[in-house]
């Protein structure tokens, strides 16, 4: 194949792909719409998740035989809608995922900061805990947690949380290692900050870029590692439409042939996984280079 | 070496201390620990005898001696359901994780590396994009929901392959491709760069100026070089494996260590979740402790480093 | 003499990843050089040194193509023979040294394993033999204890000895060309008139015809019989090395011979050339260098010099150099 045939079908990839240059339209279009249906699933979903009826159990979609347009994706083993359910399971994993990606922010950037800036003893204690931390695999930590804590959505936030700090902390410290020698740090240290108004006046927005790039790509980590708990039984609780507890139903039907119980919500995981990864790809080359080695 | 050697090993054993530690203190942080190490539906009087036989009255410290010294003789607490000691327990689930593991692990690697290579000496042609596309599936997609979709498609549709249990060499393949998938995806990415970066380095050039054929040049500079960094974290991966194959031990009732903590929560079997996860953790210390000596084994340049 | 390399009207050029930016890092290069003399190629960063000596060795990079030319080597011409035919010479015939010793040597490898895969490769020297001729080369590169070095790695070596390596690795196969594009750069300055004493030494003994690609007019009048100096890829004068110091005829010559510091002009500033070296994807119209150019005049701005002789050996690209007499060139 020679050079320019190869280079043309390329940018071609690229264009389907639309990883590199242009802005991921797909992707975020793909995240925008699932969020819109979060909050609007009051009024797009057809039934009430949470109820089903006994006598539609296991309904196929409706394009099937044996599925009725009632029921456009079919129902489930108690007879609950299927869409209803994936449709307010978009609330749930939004919300619980955006949540934690937050609240594992706040905490690993700031611990980050901390460490980083002061040093010392607070540097080790902190880098020594992040590293045991790190070790431990997320979703046996967060497993271990759940069964401690008990489940609900909630908790299952705040141990979310409590496991992906440390992916934050270490790098953001790296950052503010080398922010530390930056001139206009040392400036306002000679010009007699306090140490507290140059950690949130300097040093706080500069690891702002990278605390949103690792925010966008944990996202789809965060959402996976939830959707597993639930799958497990120790993530969010029943009656509650989250995505990983479908499929933990779905798992009833599925000997017996009953596909969409288990593909569709799977799918639903999928494209908000994808999608949040190809965007927190694109940030990171676009936001800064020198992040790639994330 | 020595001195690497040993300074490595007081990495480890400080953070296998600190690992006790936090699992320690997360259990107490519950506020009575004691409903969780006691069996469902036992009485007032069993909670109240628990409660004094974990010394929970006494300061911290001392409880935390204590565990600690049953912990190094061997006693991690027994089950309830299974009514045998958890260690005992565990050890008999753990020939079956390292079984699924390393298939997974074989999987991950045969079709990682060489595609990670492929992908860098051709980059950006059809082979990279396709590469490309694989690898960020792999990581996109959760694992259990691939096996779960691969019953689906081989058990249920083709009945091709077994859809749960152990028996035969059919059992492990689905396990082993859902489990190994997102790993192959990441050796992958990771040979690929690695690759890409030596494929760019001095001494390459000037191999290629010596005159050394082209397969002499990727086949010995490039390649040992490349696959440092891919081997590290191949190792790192394969006790990680053994821990995060929970959902897919689970969803085909593979009898692993990772079904074993299933089991532990489905059962509210508290004993076995802790020791799992202890037990989990501490592997991983010391494979990343192994996996040091290793790496300074294979680089020279490491072993006057430090 | 016969000459060993003959280059005529040589050019490379990089293509963009779109297929529409051409930079033309090499244009129209032409020199000779014979058996046992050295050929300065002086220029900054961005003249097109290094990929001139890419080119000869062809081992562009894929977005790199020869435009025109030809490269004359022992008689053969290089810029038509196959990949394998190539992979023959270099190492073999032609050789070449890189900048940074401790980069070109592989970390992984002993020394005496790098230098023995040449020999093997070219030569289908048997393994024992080949590393007692290693310990042999080091020993020729001034290498003490070479039965010690052999086996150890390039991070136990000092800088100067890694360079001497690569040396080793260099001369293994008596190549007839060698070619270094800033050897010492990288060496301590203490170290360096040691390996250009030995580059000397190596040049003399093996009747080596040298390429020697520096910035540093120094070494060039040391080591060199003939410089050649390049701007924006192009050859702008070319000459015997006494010649060009003594009489330089291009603009940017001089400049570059003018900012040499000299001991006991205490008083004098250090004169240093106005302005940049233009990107080489953008340059300006006309003569490369009439930007910065004293002596530029209208013509300069519009038409690029074309070659002219100042003296039957001195040759030069500047509308403003003085032409040489008709009855000179004839002789």
């Amino acid at each position: 194949m020679n050079g320019s045939r190869a280079a043309s079908l390329t940018v071609a990839w690229r264009f389907a792909a639309l990883r590199i240059e242009g802005f991921p339209w797909i992707p975020s279009a793909i995240l925008g719409t699932i969020a819109l249906v979060a909050i609007f699933a009051n009024v797009l979903a057809p039934y009430n998740p949470e109820v089903g009826v006994l006598g539609e159990r296991f309904r196929p979609p409706a394009w099937q035989y044996g599925g009725s347009e009632a029921h456009l994706l079919g129902t489930d083993h108690v007879g609950r809608d299927v869409l209803s359910r994936l449709i307010f399971g978009a609330r749930v994993s939004m919300v619980v995922g955006f949540t934690a990606v937050i609240v594992a922010g706040v905490l690993g950037t700031t611990l980050g900061i901390l460490s980083g800036y002061l040093g010392g003893w607070v540097d080790q204690v902190i880098m020594r805990v992040t590293d045991t931390w790190l070790a431990l695999p997320a979703l046996t930590f967060a497993i271990f947690l759940a069964a401690v804590v008990g489940p609900s959505e909630m908790n299952i936030v705040i141990i979310l949380g409590a496991v992906y700090w440390t992916r934050y902390a270490r790098v953001i410290r790296g950052e503010v290692l080398s922010l530390r020698e930056r001139d206009f740090v040392r400036l306002a240290i000679v010009a007699g900050c306090s140490k507290k108004t140059i950690m949130r006046r300097h040093i706080l927005p500069n690891v702002l870029n990278s605390a949103i790039v690792l925010g966008t790509l944990m996202l789809g980590v965060v959402i996976v590692t939830e959707a597993a708990l639930s799958f497990l039984g120790v993530g969010v609780p029943p009656p509650k439409p989250a995505w990983g507890l479908m499929l933990a139903d779905g798992k009833k039907g599925l000997m017996a042939g009953y596909w969409w119980l288990t593909v569709l919500p799977g799918i639903c995981i999928m494209l908000m996984v994808l999608s949040a990864n190809l965007l927190g790809d694109w940030l990171r080359v676009k936001l800064d280079p020198q992040l790639r080695q994330l | 070496m020595k001195r690497f050697i040993l300074k490595r090993l007081g990495y480890a054993v400080l953070s296998l201390l600190l690992l006790s530690l936090t699992i320690f203190l997360f259990v107490r942080l519950t506020g009575d620990p004691a409903v969780l190490l006691v069996e469902p539906g036992a009485s007032k009087a069993d909670l109240e005898a628990v409660r004094a036989q974990l010394g929970l009255d006494r300061p911290l410290w001392v409880q935390y001696g204590q565990f600690m010294s049953s912990l190094v003789r061997g006693d991690l607490g027994h089950s309830f359901y299974y009514r045998t000691p958890v260690l005992e327990l565990y050890l008999s689930r753990l020939p079956y994780s390292l079984l699924l593991a390393a298939a997974a692990m074989a999987f991950s690697l045969l079709v990682g590396i060489p595609s990670g290579i492929l992908a860098a000496v051709r980059v950006n042609q059809w082979w990279d994009s396709a590469g490309k596309i694989f690898s960020l599936l792999g990581l996109s997609l959760p694992s259990f929901w691939v096996g779960l979709v691969m019953i689906l498609f081989f058990s249920v549709y083709l009945g091709w392959l077994p859809s749960s249990g152990s028996g035969t060499a059919l059992h492990v393949v689905m396990p082993a491709f859902a489990l190994g998938w997102y790993f192959a995806a990441a050796h992958m990415r990771l040979t690929r760069s690695s690759m890409l970066e030596v494929l760019g380095s001095e001494y390459v050039k000037l191999a290629r100026l010596k005159g050394l054929s082209e397969a002499l040049v990727i086949g010995k500079h490039a390649f040992k070089n490349a696959l440092i960094p891919v081997l590290t974290l191949a190792g790192i991966n394969l006790v990680i494996m053994v821990n995060v194959a929970v959902v897919v031990e689970t969803v085909f009732a593979w009898p692993g260590v990772g079904r074993l903590l299933y089991e532990g929560i489905a059962f509210r079997d508290f004993p076995v979740v802790q020791a799992t996860v202890l037990i989990g953790g501490a592997m991983i210390v010391i494979v990343n402790f192994f996996v040091d000596i290793l790496y300074a084994v294979i680089d020279p340049r490491i072993r006057y480093e430090r | 003499m016969s000459a060993i390399l003959e280059v005529s009207g040589l050019s490379t050029q990089y293509v963009g990843a779109r297929g529409t930016r051409v930079t033309r890092a090499v244009d129209d290069v032409s020199f000779t050089i014979e058996a046992g003399r050295t050929l300065g190629i002086v220029g900054e960063s961005g003249s097109g040194k290094t990929t001139l000596a890419l080119t000869l060795m062809r081992l562009l990079p894929p977005a790199a193509r020869i435009a025109a030319g030809s490269v004359r080597f022992d008689g053969e011409e290089l810029l038509s023979k196959s990949e394998s035919q190539m992979r023959a010479i270099r190492g073999k015939r032609m050789a070449m040294i890189l900048q940074d010793p401790m980069a070109s040597l592989n970390p992984l490898f002993t020394v005496g394993d790098q230098i023995a895969e040449t020999l093997r490769a070219h030569e289908a020297t048997q393994r024992r033999t080949a590393w007692e001729r290693a310990r042999g080369l080091l020993a020729a590169v001034n290498i003490a204890a070479p039965e010690r070095r052999v086996g150890e790695y390039p991070h136990e070596l000092s800088g100067g000895m890694r360079q001497r390596v690569v040396g080793a690795i260099a001369i293994s196969c008596g190549p007839r060309l060698l070619i270094a594009d800033e050897p010492t750069t990288s060496l301590d300055v203490t170290i360096q008139a040691q390996y250009l004493k030995l580059l000397g030494d190596i040049q003399r003994e093996h009747g080596l015809a040298m390429i020697f690609i520096t910035h540093n007019l120094g070494i060039v009048a040391r080591m060199c019989d003939q410089v050649a100096v390049m701007y924006a890829g192009r050859l702008v004068e070319a000459g015997p090395v006494r010649t060009i110091f003594n009489e330089p005829a291009h603009p940017y010559t001089r400049a570059l011979i003018e900012s040499i510091p000299r001991f006991g002009d205490a008083t004098e500033r250090l004169t240093a050339i106005e302005g940049q070296p233009p990107d080489p994807s953008a340059l300006p119209p006309g003569c490369a260098f009439h930007p910065r150019c004293p002596l530029v005049v209208d013509r300069c701005r519009v038409e690029a010099p074309t070659e002219s002789r100042v003296t039957v050996q001195h040759r030069t690209r500047c509308w403003m150099a003085a032409p040489a007499p008709a009855d000179v060139l004839k002789g």
